[in-house]
């Protein structure tokens, strides 16, 4: 009876709705990061064509402003932490050896919350006032003052926490129980442990931001003073709870990044990954970290220098950790015997852009220079050499890597490697020139600038530009290798290790029905 | 499957960099004056020298190990490829290797931490006596300096006319850098800031001496600088602080200590002289002009130029019933503030930033402009009445 009823396949929506199965949750989880991915670069569009000259031409300071918050509120939320949840759930049922996810219901609510609270966040825009506009990061009192757009901002968040917290529950229950018998936690792919730290991350930190936005809501509309001085609150509080929640959450968007890095190298180096252990360590040390350097997000709201010095020293600690990965993944490449696949193309990007993201992060870490470098384009550089570079390209770089076992087919090589050029190229014809716009004295969120910076903020947009537009031909290359194709193999890759590479391609619905042993 | 990468990498590189080449030959020849500033600007303090310095050197420290790590990644990527016929070896977990190259990163980072922490000891020396204390107050989208001992005080907000910025007019040279009244500070001085905000956080911001300080309504930050040479810094506000935060530049003119005791004098004399101004009676085109002044300085940025306002967040001018409403009430609407639920943003109060005749002249010209056809005239005393 039991096993009848699981192998009940709805079709149509309802199996879209109703699913309890690790890999459509993950394959919905994926298509909606992918189309979030759209929306938010459509509203990043917005700004970089307003800011390709001076003066304002398209949209009015207001809009500028819901474009630069929505943007960013969209990619974190809505792009970066759904994609890698649909990589964990399609891939950690298969690199543990279990047959599913094993709370598969309150996986299906995880995912469905997704569209509902987007659709609250994103209907802001039309209602009077227009959306939020006082930034992500949702500063008070500029929130406590904004429109009803804030309110449904805040709710949003709280849906997006649940969600967020669920999955990363249900990711905990299921890689500490139902690992294959012989999978001891140090012989498990360092996907699973990066996004088991991440997991814990989430738990600690979302219900903070939860509590921030709370305060917001209850000081809107409750009479409380939380951040308003004049009722004996404090404004600058807000920022030290929410940086609590936002730093662990950069780490929450990149830790799963290393993880996807952390599987493509040694494949297509044809050799192990050097330094598993001290790559779990470094995971487990940067986790760590990211609860004790919040403060460096905000070192000009005039803290005492003790501090500023402490969040100085715990921040440049990160970069013990952090240079550790990189070295370990440099010294997997050495003496391999290396091919270029796309996804390999992506991960040599990843350690290589995302090390420019890491040490202009050290240098953002130095508070003198700091005090220069706050709230200018160089942190707009900074920010998006780590997260896209970072975060974005290892997810392309693992679709590109996964898209084989998850649906049968080989994806075209030669268009893979077109995405790839244009994206790392136009990646840094956006980005890399913010860094100087940044040094030279232009702060972010402007929707107008002096005359001196114009030029490297036409080249910034004409890479934006170019950025955006690549991304319809990954789109391209999804679909197609999801229509057909070229049959892989069940390795797919020469080099590739780990159960997952055991499964057919594509892999059975219940993943392993019997658990495979581990030598 | 290796052979692909030649295949692909060749043409895509070439087109790749072919299509940057031309974008950077378009953008360099259309823009014949380019600017291309790529560093911190000049210092004009010893403490924005220091911060440089420190910039610099850990730029160049980044740089290094940067070449060195990825240029073992490269040669590694060009030497130990499979399509070489390079056979992968087996090596892996060396804790020797792990310990130097967690080691020294360590060291390198107390390098860089002891010359930051001396430098960020001397910034945030606040104790040492200052010769002029100036309180720098931020408001939506306007900054106001007070000087606290000479009793003198002003607002300072962007003058670059609007039609620069709606592209109707050609850009000036310090186009969104100017304002219509610099602070102004003696050089060779210790000039202290007693830096807040009166609505939402703002953040003053002179790169050329290294201050940058967050302006937090209810609180007050304390920064300071000595200026090493006469001339005029500019910066901005760093805070997002709502719609018109691109919009509130910092201008500040350092002098030589007799221009500055002379500025203090004149100041001095200038208050006398729009104290009088309280005490006439104004005709109306002379209040219809200051009106108009005022209103672009400080009424504009939420209410359009045109007096139109912006649909659900900011109430227009023109047809507004609070213009052809009682006088009472319409200057009390700028003194006091005041919100409605029909409009995202609340009024803010103005008694505090505008002199009786400023009002008086304000709701003269927008009773009178943008076709409303009130037809009064409002008098200083009439506002000093409802203070």
């Amino acid at each position: 009876m039991a096993s009848a009823h699981h192998d009940e396949h709805p079709t149509g929506l309802k199996r879209w709705l109703f699913t309890t199965n690790h890999k459509d949750i993950g394959t919905l989880y994926l298509l909606f990061s992918l189309l979030m991915l759209f929306v938010g670069g459509a509203m990043a569009l917005v700004v970089r064509a307003e800011l390709f000259q001076p003066g304002l031409q398209i949209v009015d300071p207001h809009f500028f402003n819901q474009m630069t918050t929505m943007h960013a509120l969209v990619m974190i939320f809505g792009a970066v932490m759904p994609g890698f949840v649909g990589f964990a759930n399609w891939q950690l049922p298969m690199m543990i050896g279990a047959p599913d996810m094993a709370l598969p219901r309150m996986n299906n609510w995880s995912f469905w919350i997704l569209p509902f609270a987007f659709t609250l966040l994103l209907s802001g825009l039309f209602l009077p006032g227009g959306g939020p506009a006082g930034g992500w990061t949702l500063y008070a009192p500029l929130s406590t003052k904004g429109g009803m757009s804030m309110d449904f901002t805040i709710l949003a968040i709280h849906m997006l926490g649940i969600s967020s917290v669920l999955g990363a529950i249900n990711i905990i229950v299921t890689v500490l129980n139902m690992r294959a018998p012989g999978m001891t936690l140090m012989k498990m792919p360092l996907f699973v442990w990066t996004w088991l730290i991440t997991a814990f991350l989430l738990i600690a930190a979302m219900p903070v931001l939860a509590g921030a936005v709370t305060m917001l809501l209850t000081d809107r509309h409750f009479g409380t003073h939380f951040f308003d001085a004049a009722g004996g609150g404090d404004p600058v509080m807000f920022q030290h709870i929410f940086w609590f929640f936002g730093h662990p959450e950069v780490y929450i968007m990149i830790l799963p990044a290393f993880g996807i890095a952390s599987q493509i190298i040694p494949t297509f180096a044809r050799k192990p990954l050097f330094g598993y252990e001290s790559m779990v360590y470094a995971t487990a040390s940067i986790a760590f970290l990211s609860f004790i350097v919040w403060a460096h997000h905000m070192f000009t709201v005039g803290m005492p220098a003790g501090g500023e010095l402490f969040f100085m020293y715990a921040t440049m600690l990160i970069a013990v950790p952090t240079g550790v990965k990189v070295f370990n993944w440099v010294a997997t490449m050495w003496r391999g015997s290396m091919t270029f696949e796309t996804p390999m193309l992506y991960a040599i990007a990843f350690v290589f852009l995302f090390t420019i993201g890491g040490l202009s992060g050290l240098m953002l870490a130095i508070v003198p220079a700091d005090f220069q470098y706050q709230d200018t384009y160089f942190v707009v550089a900074h920010f998006h050499y780590v997260l896209f570079s970072g975060a974005v390209m290892a997810m392309m770089g693992g679709a590109f890597y996964w898209l084989p076992k998850w649906t049968g087919h080989m994806y075209n090589e030669t268009l893979g490697k077109w995405h790839f050029w244009l994206t790392a190229i136009f990646f840094n014809v956006t980005f890399f020139p913010q860094h100087f716009l940044g040094l030279a004295g232009m702060p972010r969120r402007i929707p107008d600038y002096a005359l001196q910076f114009t030029e490297f903020n036409q080249i910034s947009s004409i890479g934006a530009f170019g950025l955006g537009l690549s991304q319809l031909l990954f789109v391209y290359i999804i679909v197609q290798t999801i229509r057909g194709g070229k049959k892989a193999t069940d390795k797919v890759w020469e080099g590739a290790e780990g159960l997952e590479w055991t499964l057919s391609s594509p892999p059975p619905y219940h993943s392993f029905v019997v658990a495979p042993t581990i030598k | 499957m290796s052979n692909c990468f030649k295949s692909i990498a060749g043409p895509a590189i070439a087109s790749g960099a072919g299509l940057a080449t031309g974008i950077f030959l378009m953008l360099f020849s259309s823009v014949a004056a380019a600017a291309y500033e790529y560093n911190l600007p000049p210092p004009a303090t010893s403490i924005a020298r220091e911060i440089m310095g420190l910039h610099n050197a850990i730029f160049f420290i980044c740089v290094v190990i940067f070449v060195l790590v990825f240029g073992a990644m490269f040669y590694s990527i060009f030497a130990h490829r499979k399509s070489r016929g390079y056979k992968a070896a087996k090596f892996h977990e060396s804790t020797t290797v792990e310990i130097v190259w967690t080691a020294i990163p360590f060291f390198i980072l107390v390098g860089m931490a002891i010359p930051s922490t001396a430098t960020l000891l001397r910034m945030e020396d606040t104790k040492t006596t200052a010769d002029l204390v100036v309180k720098i107050t931020g408001h939506q989208w306007k900054w106001q300096y007070e000087y606290l001992d000479q009793d003198i005080n002003f607002f300072s907000a962007l003058s670059t006319p609007s039609d620069q910025i709606e592209n109707k007019a050609a850009k000036g040279e310090h186009y969104l850098l100017e304002v219509d009244k610099p602070l102004v500070i003696p050089i060779g001085k210790k000039v202290r800031f007693l830096i807040t905000a009166n609505d939402v956080i703002h953040s003053w911001w002179v790169p050329a001496f290294g201050v940058k300080k967050d302006a937090i309504p209810g609180f007050i930050n304390e920064s300071w600088t000595r200026v090493d040479a006469e001339g005029t810094y500019r910066g901005q506000c760093a805070e997002l602080c709502g719609k018109d935060h691109g919009f509130m530049p910092v201008v500040v003119k350092a002098v030589s200590e007799d221009d500055f005791a002379k500025w203090v004098s004149e100041q001095k004399s200038q208050m006398v002289a729009s104290a009088a101004d309280s005490g006439k009676t104004w005709g109306k085109d002379e209040l219809m002009t200051r009106g108009g002044k005022a209103y672009s300085a400080n009424c504009q940025a939420c209410h359009g130029a045109e007096g139109k306002g912006l649909p659900n967040m900011f109430p227009p001018m023109a047809g507004s019933a609070v213009a052809a409403g009682p006088v009472d009430a319409h200057i009390k609407a700028v003194l006091h503030g005041f919100k409605t639920g029909k409009f995202a943003a609340p009024m803010p109060a103005f008694a505090a930033q505008l002199s009786d005749t400023d009002v008086a002249a304000i709701v003269t010209y927008e009773r009178n402009a943008f076709g409303n056809t009130a037809g009064d005239v409002i008098q200083p005393s009439q506002v000093k009445a409802l203070r």
